[in-house]
C-alpha cells in the first residue's frame, strides 16, 4: 500500500478499515517547551512557541497529529479563575472561580474572543493549520460541561451540587454547554480538524454508571450534537465500565480508554461502533526503558489494531513531562516497525 | 478490636446500605440497635462498611461520588455518637495527613473521613510543602504520616520528604496515596514510602498493621 498522509490514515481507521499502518497520537504538550529549551510557563505564554514546539515534536517522532491542547485550567481562567504554574508539570487551577453556588443563575457565559487564554489556543490552532498543509489532523480540546465544574467549584462542592442542588446543577450545565459548544466551534473554525471532549467525570469511576444517562450522558448528547465537526470522547484514564452503549449513542466517533482496561475485551465490545484511542499507561511510561516501551506498544497493537478503528496513544490525553525522549522514540519506532497492516502475528513480544 | 460476630456482619451490611443511600437516620439506627460502645462501633462496624465501599469502588462497582458522599455521612454519624473531644487520648501513635505540594484536597478529605470514622485521631496539615510539613510533623511528634497527591510531580516530591524525614525524624512511617499511586502501582516504592492503598478505606488495615509493627 502507498504511504498515506496522517490525515488519510486517521480517517481510514475512524472508518473502521485498516490503513497502511496504525496511526499513533503522541499527545505531547509540555515537551514542546523542552524541545525549545525554555520553561513551561514561558512556552504557554506565546502561541508561536507552542506552534513551533508542536511542529518540532512531530518532526522528531513522526506521529499522526498536532495537538492544540495547552492545559485544562485555561477554561477556568475564562470563567475568572487563576492558574498556578510549576517547572516540572502541568499548570493547575487555583481556587474555584465560582465561590457561591447561589450566584450560578446570574453567571454570564464568557465570550471566547474575550478570554485571553482561549484566544491563545485559537492562535495556536490557526498557526498549526497554516503550517500543516492539510495533511496532519489538528486536535482541539474541550473540557465537558459536566467535568469542568470540578475546576469552577472544587470537587467536593461540585459533588454536593450534583446530588443536593439539582436545579442549580441543571442551570450550570446549561451555561457550561453553551460555553463548550461555542469553544469547540471556535476551535474548529480556527483550524482544528476534530475536538477531543474530555469527560472523566462521566467515567463510572467518578459518577455511577446508572446516573450516566441522566447526567454526563445527557450533557454529552446535548453538547456533541451542536459541535460542527468530528469529536472523540476521552475519559482521561477513568475506566469505561458498563456505559459503552450510552457513550456510543452520544454521537462521538472515538473513545480514549484507560490502561486499566483490557484492550482486547474493549475491542470486541466496541465492535466497530467507536474507534479506540489508547491505552499506554502514561504514568508508568515515565520509568519505562526503551525495551519496555516497545513491549507495551506491541501488546497494545496486538490487542487493538487488527481491523482498524484503533489509534495508539497514552491513556490520559497528555504525556507527562517526566517521560524521557528515548521512550517516545521507542514508541514511535515500534509503531513503524510493527504497526504495518496487516498486523503480523509475531507482534506479540512473547508469541 | 472486637472479634466479628454474625451480628456485626449484619450490622455492617445494613450500615453499608444506609451509607450508600445517604440515609442518615438508617445509619444512626444501626448504631442504636448494635449495642456497641461508640468507639467499638466505629472501629468494627463503621470502618468495615467504609472498607467495603472502598473495595467496591476499586472493583469498578461504585463511583467516587458514592465513596465521598458515604464518607460524609459516616463522619457526621461519628461526630454525633463520638464527638472528637470524647476520643480516648492516645490509644495509638500520632497520625497526620497532608496534601503535598498539590492543590487537590478531595483525596485527603475522603481519607480523613474514613480514618476519623474508624476511631483514630488525625492531625490535618492541609495543603503544604516539604519544609513546612517536616517542621510541623516534628513539632507534633507525628509517627505515621499520610500523604495524598493527585499530580505526578507532586507524588515525586515524596522522595524529598523521605530524605528529610530520615534525617530529621527517623522512624516516621510514610503512607502515600492518590491517583498517581493508583495508576502506577509501583510508584510508592520508587519514592520511598512505607505503604500505599488504592482506596481511602484501605488505609485502615494498613494503619492497624503499622501500629502493630514497631518501626
Ligand atoms: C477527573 C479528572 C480530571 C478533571 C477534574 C480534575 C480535578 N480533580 O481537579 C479535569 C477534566 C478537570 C482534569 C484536569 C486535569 N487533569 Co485530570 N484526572 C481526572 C481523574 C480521572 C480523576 C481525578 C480525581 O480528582 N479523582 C478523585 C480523587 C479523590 O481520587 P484519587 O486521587 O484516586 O483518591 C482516591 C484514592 O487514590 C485514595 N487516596 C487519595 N489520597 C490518598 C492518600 C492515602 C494516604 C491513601 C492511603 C489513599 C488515598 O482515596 C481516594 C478515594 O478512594 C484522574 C485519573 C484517574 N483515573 O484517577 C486524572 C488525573 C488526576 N489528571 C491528571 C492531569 C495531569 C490533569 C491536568 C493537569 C491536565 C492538564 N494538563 O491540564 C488537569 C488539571 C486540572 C486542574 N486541577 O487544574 C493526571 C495527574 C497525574 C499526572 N500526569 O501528573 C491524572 C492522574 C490522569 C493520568 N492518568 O495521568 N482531570
Amino acid at each position: 500500500m502507498n504511504e498515506m498522509t496522517p490525515l488519510e490514515r486517521v480517517l481510514c481507521t475512524l472508518g473502521h478499515r485498516e490503513p497502511d499502518r496504525v496511526p499513533f497520537f503522541l499527545l505531547l504538550t509540555m515537551h514542546g517547551a523542552r524541545e525549545l529549551g525554555i520553561g513551561i510557563r514561558e512556552y504557554y505564554s506565546t502561541p508561536e512557541l507552542v506552534v513551533e514546539g508542536q511542529l518540532r515534536l512531530r518532526k522528531r517522532y513522526g506521529h499522526d497529529c498536532l495537538y492544540g491542547f495547552l492545559y485544562a485550567a485555561l477554561e477556568s481562567e475564562a470563567w475568572g479563575g487563576e492558574t498556578a504554574f510549576r517547572d516540572d508539570g502541568p499548570p493547575n487551577a487555583l481556587a474555584p472561580c465560582i465561590t457561591d453556588i447561589r450566584k450560578i443563575p446570574h453567571l454570564e457565559v464568557p465570550r471566547i474572543t474575550e478570554a485571553p487564554g482561549l484566544k491563545k489556543v485559537l492562535e495556536v490552532l490557526a498557526g498549526l493549520k497554516a503550517r500543516a498543509k492539510g495533511e496532519v489532523p489538528i486536535i482541539g480540546t474541550v473540557m465537558s460541561p459536566f467535568s469542568l465544574p470540578v475546576l469552577q467549584l472544587g470537587f467536593e462542592r461540585y459533588l454536593e451540587l450534583i446530588y443536593r442542588e439539582p436545579e442549580l446543577f441543571c442551570e450550570l450545565m446549561r451555561l457550561n454547554t453553551e460555553f463548550c459548544v461555542a469553544w469547540a466551534n471556535a476551535q474548529l473554525a480556527a483550524g482544528a480538524t476534530a475536538i477531543c471532549y474530555f469527560d472523566p467525570l462521566s467515567s463510572p469511576e467518578m459518577t455511577p454508571a446508572s446516573d450516566y444517562p441522566r447526567l454526563g450522558g445527557a450533557v454529552a448528547r446535548a453538547t456533541l450534537s451542536r459541535i460542527q465537526g468530528p469529536t472523540a470522547t476521552h475519559l482521561a484514564s477513568g475506566r469505561l465500565g458498563s456505559i459503552l452503549d450510552e457513550v456510543a449513542g452520544t454521537g462521538t466517533a472515538a473513545l480514549g480508554v484507560s490502561s486499566r482496561e483490557d484492550l482486547s475485551a474493549l475491542k470486541k465490545s466496541f465492535s466497530g461502533r467507536l474507534a479506540i484511542l489508547g491505552n499506554l499507561n502514561g504514568l508508568e511510561m515515565c520509568g519505562w526503558s526503551p525495551e519496555q516501551a516497545a513491549g507495551e506498544v506491541r501488546r497494545a497493537l496486538s490487542a487493538g489494531a487488527p481491523g482498524g478503528g484503533f489509534i495508539l496513544s497514552d491513556n490520559h490525553g497528555e504525556i507527562p513531562w517526566q517521560v524521557p525522549d528515548r521512550v517516545l522514540e521507542a514508541i514511535s519506532e515500534t509503531v513503524r516497525r510493527w504497526g504495518r497492516y496487516p498486523i503480523a502475528p509475531e507482534v506479540l513480544p512473547d508469541a | 478490636m472486637q472479634p466479628r460476630s454474625l451480628e456485626t456482619e449484619e450490622l455492617t451490611d445494613r450500615l453499608t446500605t444506609a451509607l450508600l443511600e445517604l440515609d442518615r437516620n438508617a445509619a444512626r439506627a444501626c448504631f442504636q440497635h448494635g449495642a456497641l460502645e461508640p468507639l467499638a462501633f466505629s472501629e468494627t462496624v463503621l470502618a468495615a462498611a467504609l472498607e467495603r465501599i472502598g473495595d467496591r469502588w476499586e472493583r469498578g462497582e461504585l463511583a467516587l461520588s458514592q465513596v465521598y458522599m458515604s464518607g460524609r455521612i459516616a463522619e457526621d454519624l461519628l461526630d454525633d455518637i463520638l464527638p472528637p473531644q470524647d476520643l480516648p487520648v492516645t490509644s495509638h501513635p500520632a497520625l497526620a495527613i497532608a496534601v503535598l505540594d498539590d492543590f487537590h484536597p478531595l483525596g485527603k478529605r475522603i481519607v480523613s473521613s474514613v480514618v476519623r470514622a474508624s476511631g483514630f485521631r488525625l492531625t490535618d496539615y492541609g495543603l503544604i510543602g516539604v519544609d513546612d510539613l517536616v517542621q510541623r510533623a516534628r513539632r507534633d511528634g507525628i509517627e505515621i504520616l499520610l500523604i495524598s497527591t493527585l499530580m505526578y510531580p507532586a507524588a515525586l516530591r515524596v522522595r524529598e520528604l523521605r530524605v528529610r524525614l530520615d534525617r530529621d525524624m527517623p522512624g516516621t512511617r510514610l503512607v502515600v496515596g492518590g491517583a498517581p499511586f493508583r495508576l502506577h502501582p509501583n510508584l510508592w516504592r520508587e519514592v520511598g514510602a512505607d505503604a500505599t492503598s488504592t482506596t481511602a478505606a484501605g488505609v485502615i488495615p494498613l494503619l492497624r498493621r503499622l501500629i502493630a509493627e514497631p518501626s
